[in-house]
């Protein structure tokens, strides 16, 4: 029942949504689908194979597994997300939400409020501030520590970025789980309780239970968004010598900047495949929660 | 005024709301269209305001076929079950919504929503947002932007049930004084068999996507043309029990009753004349109830007492049978003790194959 | 909430003298060992006592990790003699005339506000039609193509589809343009928008357009009059939403534009601490300054008028 209450019929329809269609066809499908063509070939930004690419078959794939700054790239990406997606904004997050629960006040909201800020400032503002903060010579921080000429950019690169993205994003974890925490019963946490409950069994047999669809939801969103951030290029731009050169960084120095188009869109084929795990797995628990919900 | 012939509506997916319908509806009437959820009431009323297209039949307004029109050139006004009041309008701009899309200059269309507002009470609420009203004064705000228009006619979606018990007696006596008043032909859909019974002219009941019966509300109340309509109306359901003719006799539920006389509409009086099964059919308003032995009497143990008031409905429990009779104040028999239940002459009626065929 | 039954000092502002008025009547049976004499567990009101400096040391903490990279932002804009360490300002305004000195920056901020602004309202406009359409009207595949742009606009990332959107860009002649960033980014905004605003439209009832449908009302004024109004927190929320990807965003900003004169303030800043030579802190501290306020005021705005509902694009 209830369908076309306006009654714009289906030619309209189309109409209404046709252009909304058109651009997202031209510039969200066509370049995913040309990914997989231009991988396919030698495709080069200058040069005899820029006027006349040739396709090479695999070759890109198999010149990519080759290549030691690939794997070492993809070890550093696996590092970046689990450091700072998974242990970092989720941990982090579930531990300001589980601590800020039941507060009220101005602890709670200037807790929140720069938590949030790191989140809403823009990257490259939030890049300079932690090339500031980490700077060698007068970065507060080496003031702060009393450690002067620390040079935790180039000793510490991966380090470095893996805290920057936890101080980035933690937001979205942390009000994630204040909603889910919220939605726990607290007549379940004072049943735990009357029994004796430590907290950290009230948190193994209580929440857990209850949250699990958001803890996964979480893991899944946040290591998508990390695996594919740009941002921390502004900082280190892969750098020291390819020490913090995540997958991100790789294809944009070796495509745009090395002008090797048909590799970095191989490359580029990969990161979608894998996103395109990450955001089925996603899509698969949405679904089965609104079930469980209708 | 309005008719609807042959109408057939089948929604995607092989549900048939209407059946094949045909309807007239005369000028100035107020006309009731009643019957159970899912019977398909709701769908004719937006066939008929153009809501929904017809799978095949035909939809004629005032001598005009309809059928293929837009609901906007129809020229009638529909009041929605929720009323269905722009929360982001006033009471003025609601009201003068539809002369807005007129294209009727805005101080003539705020003099016609402050002159139907006064006509409802309704002038001090002009400035308010549908929010801050209460669900009565909803109701009158949604009457009166179907009257700013000047419809031909009017389509009312259970224009009552949104509103509590006690308003909904209100809101009924003023709904038929302002539908006699206007004099505009109306129609309107309802669950509620006393809300039909009280407001219309006429009442066509609906089952399955059929009309079952259409006529007043005397006529659908005292002859119930199917047993379907005569379950469904009367605030107290009708007894119906299955019984046998026979030797010029009634046998019903142990009970021996005088043969049918006139059968309705005169004609074939022999239809209920000899032996088969029928349903014989009697409302408990029209049972008495002896706690004596009654050859012409349903036996049963009275099991439930319901106070309806001035009167008590008592529920007898026979062997095989319920039967229900209304008993004035005071006159309550004992639970648990027996007693009969008897039919007044003339008031029952006689069912075969769920058709009406004769009055006892 | 309800309250903490152990007693949380803080949470329980009622009068002293034992009295529990904040406890509704049906829940006042006191859970938990009660601090006091008669309680069995003595111990109990020490290991809450040091349960609270725990995680009030906790949060201190990291209230500090989250301001201190800031402070520099809100110090150093308006020191006189600004340096990379955080100090106490000497106080002055004068390094704002930084900003009007610098032949880019001030006029980044325009470019900003033209492609954010463009890309809102495209984004606005093309996915309130969509998503209307899609809400009422039964399209073959309707729910298939949702789930395809659900899936697309988390995978297909500016990350992922750099080198083909590039090369797309040159061959269509957008590079250098402030259309093609609009139209880039559109392209990847749209699908979480429509998604959305779908919610948004399905979510209100189809009797006020089919009343107004009844009263006369064409397709189109049934849209203006009726839907748009209604959905207004909708649109507000992905216009918001809109703007604040596309000033803070980086990379297709970064790889479309070559022209100083087009780029917007995010690639602009970049460019001005990543040059050679010794960074120019009176410009970089009060230009970074002047280019955030404006999403921390619209955050602010959204957060005091809506609550801080996020939707965060496909987050649901």
């Amino acid at each position: 029942m209830n369908t076309d209450a306006a009654g714009l019929g289906r030619s309209r329809a189309v109409v209404f949504a046709l252009p909304a269609l058109v651009l997202i066809g031209v510039f969200l499908v066509f370049p995913a689908l040309w990914t997989i063509y231009l991988g396919l070939t030698d495709y080069r930004l200058t040069g005899l194979a820029a006027a006349d690419p040739q396709v090479v078959g695999t070759a890109n794939y198999t010149a990519a597994l080759g290549d030691e700054r690939f794997r070492s790239s993809f070890w550093l990406t696996a590092q970046y997300v689990l450091g700072s997606a998974v242990i970092g904004q989720a941990g982090l997050g579930f531990t300001l939400a589980w601590t800020l629960r039941g507060r009220r006040g101005t602890v709670r909201r200037v807790v929140e409020g720069l938590v949030l800020l790191s989140w809403i400032l823009p990257g490259s503002v939030v890049a300079f501030l932690w090339i500031a903060l980490l700077d060698r010579d007068g970065g507060t921080l080496n003031a702060l520590l009393g450690t002067p000429g620390a040079a935790w950019l180039l000793d510490h690169p991966m380090l470095s970025i893996i805290v920057f993205n936890t101080w980035r994003g933690t937001a979205f974890s942390m009000m994630l789980y204040s909603a889910a925490l919220e939605n726990v019963p607290v007549s379940h946490l004072e049943t735990a309780r009357l029994a004796g409950a430590s907290t950290l069994q009230r948190l193994r047999d209580v929440v857990l239970p209850q949250i699990r669809g958001h803890v996964l939801t979480n893991v899944l969103l946040t290591s998508l968004w990390t695996f594919n951030d740009f941002t921390p290029f502004l900082i280190t731009a892969g750098g020291p010598e390819g020490r913090s050169e995540i997958l991100p960084f790789y294809v944009y120095n070796t495509a745009l900047r090395g002008g090797q188009l048909g590799f970095g869109a191989a490359v580029s084929f990969l990161i979608l495949l894998i996103n395109l795990v990450f955001a089925l797995a996603y899509l698969r628990l949405l679904r089965n929660r609104r079930e469980v919900a209708v | 005024m309005i008719s609807v012939h042959g109408l057939t509506k089948v929604f995607p997916g092989g549900v048939r709301a209407l059946d094949s319908l045909d309807l007239e509806i005369g000028e100035g009437e107020f006309f009731a269209l009643l019957g159970p959820s899912g019977c398909g009431k709701t769908t004719l009323l937006r066939t008929i305001a153009g809501l929904e297209t017809p799978t095949s039949g035909s939809v004629v307004i005032g001598g005009t076929d309809v059928t293929a029109l837009p609901p906007g050139r129809r020229d009638v006004a529909m009041v929605f079950q929720d009323y269905a009041l722009f929360p982001h309008m006033d009471v003025t701009d609601n009201i003068s919504y539809p002369l807005r899309i007129r294209k009727v200059p805005r101080d003539r269309r705020r003099a016609r929503a402050a002159e139907v507002a006064g006509r409802l009470s309704l002038t001090e609420l002009l400035g308010r947002r549908p929010g801050q009203l209460s669900g009565g004064q909803q109701q009158r705000v949604a009457l009166a932007r179907a009257i700013a228009c000047h419809p031909r006619a009017f389509l009312f979606d259970e224009p009552l049930s949104n509103l509590d018990a006690r308003l909904r007696l209100e809101a009924r006596t003023f709904l038929k004084r302002l539908q006699d008043e206007l004099g505009v032909t109306t129609v309107f859909v309802t669950h509620d068999q006393g809300e039909a019974l009280a407001l219309a002219h006429r009442i066509a009941v609906m089952d399955a996507g059929r009309v079952a019966q259409v006529g007043t509300p005397t006529e659908v109340f005292h002859r119930p043309a199917t047993t379907f309509v005569a379950s469904f109306i009367g605030s107290t359901p009708m007894n119906l029990l299955p019984g046998r003719m026979g030797d010029g006799a009634l046998h019903v539920a142990g009970a021996v009753l005088p043969a049918p006389g006139d059968p309705p509409g005169g004609g074939d009086g022999g239809d209920g004349g000899d032996g088969g099964e029928i349903v014989y059919g009697v409302r408990p308003e029209y049972t008495d109830l002896s706690t004596t032995r009654r050859d012409d009497g349903f036996a049963g143990e009275v099991a439930v007492l319901e106070n309806l008031g001035t009167a008590t409905l008592v529920t007898l429990e026979g062997p095989g049978h319920l039967v229900q009779a209304v008993v004035p104040e005071g006159r309550e028999p004992a639970l648990g003790t027996t007693a009969w239940a008897v039919p007044r002459p003339g008031r029952a009626l006689l069912y075969r194959d769920d058709v009406l065929v004769g009055r006892a | 909430m309800s309250p903490e039954p152990a007693g949380d000092p803080d949470a329980r502002p009622g009068p002293a003298g034992g009295s529990e008025p904040r406890t509704p009547p049906g829940s006042a049976v006191p859970v938990g060992p009660a601090p006091g004499p008669r309680s069995p567990v003595r111990h109990a009101p020490v290991r809450h006592a040091l349960g609270r400096i725990s995680s009030a040391a906790f949060l201190a903490l990291v209230a500090a990790f989250f301001a201190l990279p800031m402070l520099w932002l809100a110090s150093a804009p308006f020191d006189a003699h600004p340096s990379i360490t955080v100090s106490v300002p000497e106080f002055t305004l004068a390094n704002f005339r930084a900003i009007l000195a610098n032949p880019y920056a001030a006029g980044s901020i325009v470019n900003s506000v033209i492609q954010a602004g463009g890309a809102a309202v495209l984004v606005v406009v093309l996915a309130a039609l969509a998503a209307y359409a899609l809400s009422r009207v039964r399209v073959p595949g309707r729910d298939v193509l949702l789930y395809v742009l659900l899936l697309l606009s988390s995978v297909v990332t500016g990350t992922a589809a750099m080198v083909p959107i590039f090369e797309l860009a040159t061959r269509l002649g957008l590079v250098d343009t402030h259309l093609g960033v609009i139209l880039v980014v559109s392209g990847g905004l749209l699908p979480a928008a429509i998604f959305i605003l779908k919610d948004f439209m399905d979510a209100t009832p189809t009797s006020y357009e089919e009343s107004a449908r009844v009263f006369g009302a064409s397709p189109a004024q049934i849209l203006r009059h009726i839907v748009v109004p209604l959905v207004r927190p909708g649109l507000a929320t992905v216009a918001v939403w809109a703007v604040a990807s596309v000033w803070g965003g980086f990379l297709m900003q970064y790889i479309l534009l070559r022209d100083p004169d087009k780029s917007p303030s995010a690639v602009v800043l970049f460019t001005l601490y990543t040059e050679g030579g010794q960074p120019d802190l009176p410009l970089i501290s009060t230009f970074s300054l002047l280019y955030s306020l404006p999403v921390v005021l619209m955050y602010l705005f959204v957060s005091s008028r809506y609550g801080f509902r996020f939707h965060g694009g496909i987050k649901q």
